[in-house]
């Protein structure tokens, strides 16, 4: 038996050297593994570095970074908002970047005090079935939904990045209180609930909801295999909170061991094959003007025109946001 | 798993085999004992330690929060619909297998066992494919079906998982049935039915408590099958509270009402079980009665085991063949799976060897010297396997960040973890082939002057063998598919099988996440028949 139990322990430790070794970057990702995973894989194979990624909800890495704090494993943070971003700044946990990877930027797209930089911009739209809700009954805002008529049949993700960073613009915008009475109203309208958007879209298709309050890219991946995918995405009336624009941004950690290769990362998401990929392959809005641009998103210029101008660097206070969303028992 | 009711009842077997005249414990034996309870107790020491960081205001406010009575009610109407659906499968099927002349019952026994390796949120996975534009009864009959979920899909899933436990112990208590009890009954002018209700009945009560302990902590404990169910309980809340929230004083006092609850269970099993006697008290030995004719009933009986079968076995199959027939032909994507089975391997390895070494001087102290430690020493290993595994996690990531910094996010933090979750299986097995082996070759290889220690070294060990190498499988296996203790404590980078099948299932990623369900399955059926053959030779 001892025989067994060394050669067992042999070949452990064997697997475990193996699958152990540290890699060259550990990034925190607060994207989803569908669109990460390809542009890390390419990454590896063009710059022979590798990337360890831990896969979670946006505000959930920024809590586990802020509980970490220096001694976090991390060396990058992408996530799905600029208000997780601008947290994670205010907390003094991210490293300043250098000037040369932001200045060429449209200012939408930096944070002021440069310590984060977005990778693509994304509208957020109202998704619905178009078999179940004829355009006549379509909501003009999202303060729409909490009435009767949307009763049981809108869908939520409160553990959602961008979802919690909309809801922290509403707060911006309208107060705590106004905020919390929607918040409330959702939950007593039965609004169901979801664990992201890609979940949301499907939930419409299954004619479990009708309606759902998304980021644009999702939708996209479905009509492309199937253009008769039963649901489809507006916006709501110009200038309305539920049309807002928001970035999806990369931050290097203070605490990093390996600065120069997380540099590297950075400036590889935004060279132009890396921006062409998150245009036309995850649907979103290149942060360069030299892509080709994807067919089917609308013009930026038109999302812009319908969204409420909001500083994105207002969004910092994810806190607060958090506690709200438990206040009115979505959390 | 099949040592589950030995594990639960600890208190017999402490009593029995007190051979040995009372000795001091030799250290090599003591001192392992000890670190299990400090081991155990740790971690909770922290939870507590956290959860009463909060002025009295602050825990008022989270304790008696409306939204946690719903999530009670949640709690215990899932815990209820699993029992209740686990007991009307496995009742009859127990039944038919041990007190009927059902042809095939080997097959029955075979069928019941075998959905174990299809685990909650493998099962969630399937049923939620069944339904739904994207589902098999759209796409291959042109039948549209809404989605199973929510509280009907979560108790449908956790239970077609978790009745092969209860199967199994009435199955054993079935067999166990002393026929001249019924006899005597019915010579005394009982009815059939009166004889069920009086007499069969009351004496399943300990295996179906024993049962249903299993299946109730298990429901409380699951978190890949609600979560992906969207059905809000306990243990998804302390998810979504660790997860969503800086101050993490709501999410430890959510775990210790989820402790609470559970060891409430572990509690009323305890006092009914024991309190009662049910053994044999006359001379002679037990005598199996007659098998009960089922004639034409054959025919629906096995319609109900095909039943069960073509739900538990034949739907998450065909879930998985649909969904890799559908997958791209890339071939990288198949080749992840191997790279992930060995990363899981990695850890499991080392965690079911230790947990097994670890249980050889806990089984050996309770055997041997039975005393309160040793009973104490059981019921720590003994919580360890009942506290929820969110809980656990929970609580060691407390240890690791206020004592342990350099644990945290480490494999060596979710090896503790799982080795904490499952030290009480490794136990099981190795009690029982210490029970085997009779105290007086001890005592005589110590007569011919053999120390203590060469003693347990040369003797006791060797007849272990093969009660360590199946206490090692059962919890490897256990570890293969193990997702919420991984889910908290996995460092960066370390995705298993289980985590990968979940995060893409929950990401709607159906077809990436199938051939890693695929592993999950057939490797756990691998290990459940090797199991079920090794209980035959014996």
């Amino acid at each position: 038996m001892y025989k067994q139990v060394m050669a067992t322990a042999i070949v452990a430790a064997g697997l475990w050297s193996g699958v152990a070794a540290a890699a060259d970057l550990t990034l925190y990702s607060g994207r989803g593994e569908s669109f990460v995973r390809p542009i890390v894989q390419q990454f590896e194979r063009d710059s022979g570095l590798s990337v360890d990624v831990r896969y979670g909800g946006t505000s959930e890495l920024a809590v586990l970074l802020q509980e970490e704090g220096s001694r976090t494993p991390a060396d990058l943070f992408w996530g799905q908002d600029a208000g997780a971003m601008g947290a994670l700044a205010r907390a003094g946990l991210l490293a300043q970047l250098p000037e040369g990877i932001y200045e060429n930027l449209p200012d939408i797209y930096t944070s002021r005090t440069g310590e984060w930089v977005a990778t693509s911009g994304r509208a957020r739209v109202l998704a619905y079935s178009p078999e179940r809700s004829p355009e006549a009954e379509h909501p003009e805002s999202v303060f729409d939904l909490v009435n009767e008529e949307f009763r049981g049949r809108v869908s939520v993700a409160p553990t959602n990045g961008s979802f919690q960073a909309f809801v922290t613009a509403m707060r911006v915008e309208y107060g705590d209180e106004r905020t919390l009475e929607w918040l409330e109203g959702l939950r007593a309208n039965d609004a169901q609930v979801y664990r992201n958007n890609t979940t949301q879209v499907i939930a419409i298709a299954e004619g479990e909801v009708d309606y759902a309050m998304v980021n644009n890219y999702y939708l996209p991946r479905f009509t492309g295999d199937n253009p008769d995918y039963p649901v489809r995405q507006k916006f709501l009336q110009p200038g309305d909170i539920g049309n807002m624009v928001n970035v999806a941004g990369i931050a290097m950690l203070d605490a990093s061991d390996n600065s120069d290769a997380a540099i590297q990362f950075i400036e590889y998401l935004l060279t132009q094959s890396a921006q062409q990929y998150f245009t036309s392959v995850v649907n979103e809005y290149s942060v360069r003007s030299d892509v080709i641009s994807n067919p089917d998103l609308t013009d930026l210029s038109e999302v812009l025109d319908n969204a409420p101008v909001i500083d994105l660097d207002d969004l910092a206070d994810l806190d607060g946001t958090l506690d709200l969303l438990r206040e009115a028992g979505w959390l | 798993m099949f040592y589950l009711h030995q594990v639960i009842d600890l208190t017999a077997a402490a009593t029995n085999h007190a051979r040995l005249v009372r000795r001091r414990v030799p250290p090599y034996v003591l001192w392992p004992s000890v670190l299990v309870i400090v081991l155990m107790a740790l971690p909770l020491f922290y939870m507590f330690l956290r959860a009463f960081q909060a002025d009295w205001e602050t825990v008022q406010r989270l304790v008696f929060r409306p939204r946690n009575l719903d999530l009670m009610i949640n709690t215990l109407r899932l815990m209820f619909g699993v029992t209740a659906l686990c007991t009307v499968i496995a009742l009859p099927l127990a039944w038919l297998v041990a007190k009927t002349d059902l042809p095939g019952r080997r097959w029955v026994t075979l069928l019941a066992v075998m959905p174990l390796a299809v685990p909650g949120y493998v099962m969630a996975y399937a049923l939620l494919s069944v339904g739904g534009f994207h589902g098999v009864s759209a796409q291959w009959f042109d039948i549209r079906l809404p989605r199973i979920q929510g509280y009907w899909g979560a108790t449908i899933a956790l239970a077609l998982y978790t009745f092969p436990y209860l199967f199994l112990n009435l199955r054993a208590a079935l067999y166990g049935l002393d026929a001249n009890l019924e006899e005597s009954a019915a010579s005394l002018g009982y009815s059939r039915w009166q004889i069920l209700r009086s007499v069969t009945l009351p004496h399943l009560l300990p295996a179906l408590l024993a049962g249903w302990l299993v299946i109730l902590l298990y429901t409380l404990g699951d978190f890949g099958a609600i979560a992906l169910m969207r059905y809000e309980v306990f243990s998804y809340a302390i998810y979504t509270q660790y997860s969503g929230a800086t101050d993490r004083i709501y999410a430890a006092w959510l775990s210790l009402m989820l402790l609470s609850l559970a060891l409430c269970f572990v509690a009323i099993e305890a006092l009914v079980v024991h309190k009662k006697k049910y053994a044999r008290t006359g001379s002679g030995a037990a005598r199996q009665a007659p098998l009960f004719r089922l004639g034409l009933w054959a025919i629906p009986a096995w319609l109900f085991v095909i039943a069960v079968a073509l739900v538990s076995l034949g739907l998450p199959a065909t879930i998985l063949t649909y969904w890799l027939l559908l997958s791209p032909p890339d071939i990288s994507f198949f080749m992840d799976v191997p790279v992930t089975f060995l990363k899981s391997a990695s850890a499991a390895i080392p965690a079911a060897v230790i947990a097994a070494l670890l249980a050889i001087p806990v089984a050996y102290l309770s055997v041997r010297y039975p005393s309160r430690l040793s009973a104490a020493v059981e019921r720590a290993a003994y919580i360890g396997y009942s506290i929820p595994p969110l809980t656990l996690g929970l609580a060691l990531v407390f240890f690791a960040l206020h004592s342990a910094q350099f644990l945290y996010q480490t494999l060596p933090l979710l090896i503790l973890g799982w080795i904490m979750a499952t030290l009480a299986l490794a136990i099981g097995p190795i009690r029982s082939s210490l029970l085997q082996t009779r105290p007086n070759l001890e005592e005589s290889a110590q007569s011919l002057g053999h120390s203590p220690l060469s003693t347990f070294v040369r003797v006791v060990m060797p007849r272990l063998r093969r009660g360590v190498v199946t206490g090692v499988v059962l919890v490897f296996v256990f570890l293969m598919k193990e997702l919420p203790i991984t889910f908290m404590l996995a460092p960066t980078g370390y995705d298993t099988l289980a985590v990968t099948v979940f995060t893409r299932t929950s990401e709607g990623m159906y077809a990436e996440a199938a051939p890693f369900a695929a592993a999950i399955v057939v490797f756990s059926s691998l290990t459940v028949a090797l199991m079920l053959s090794n209980e035959g030779k014996r």
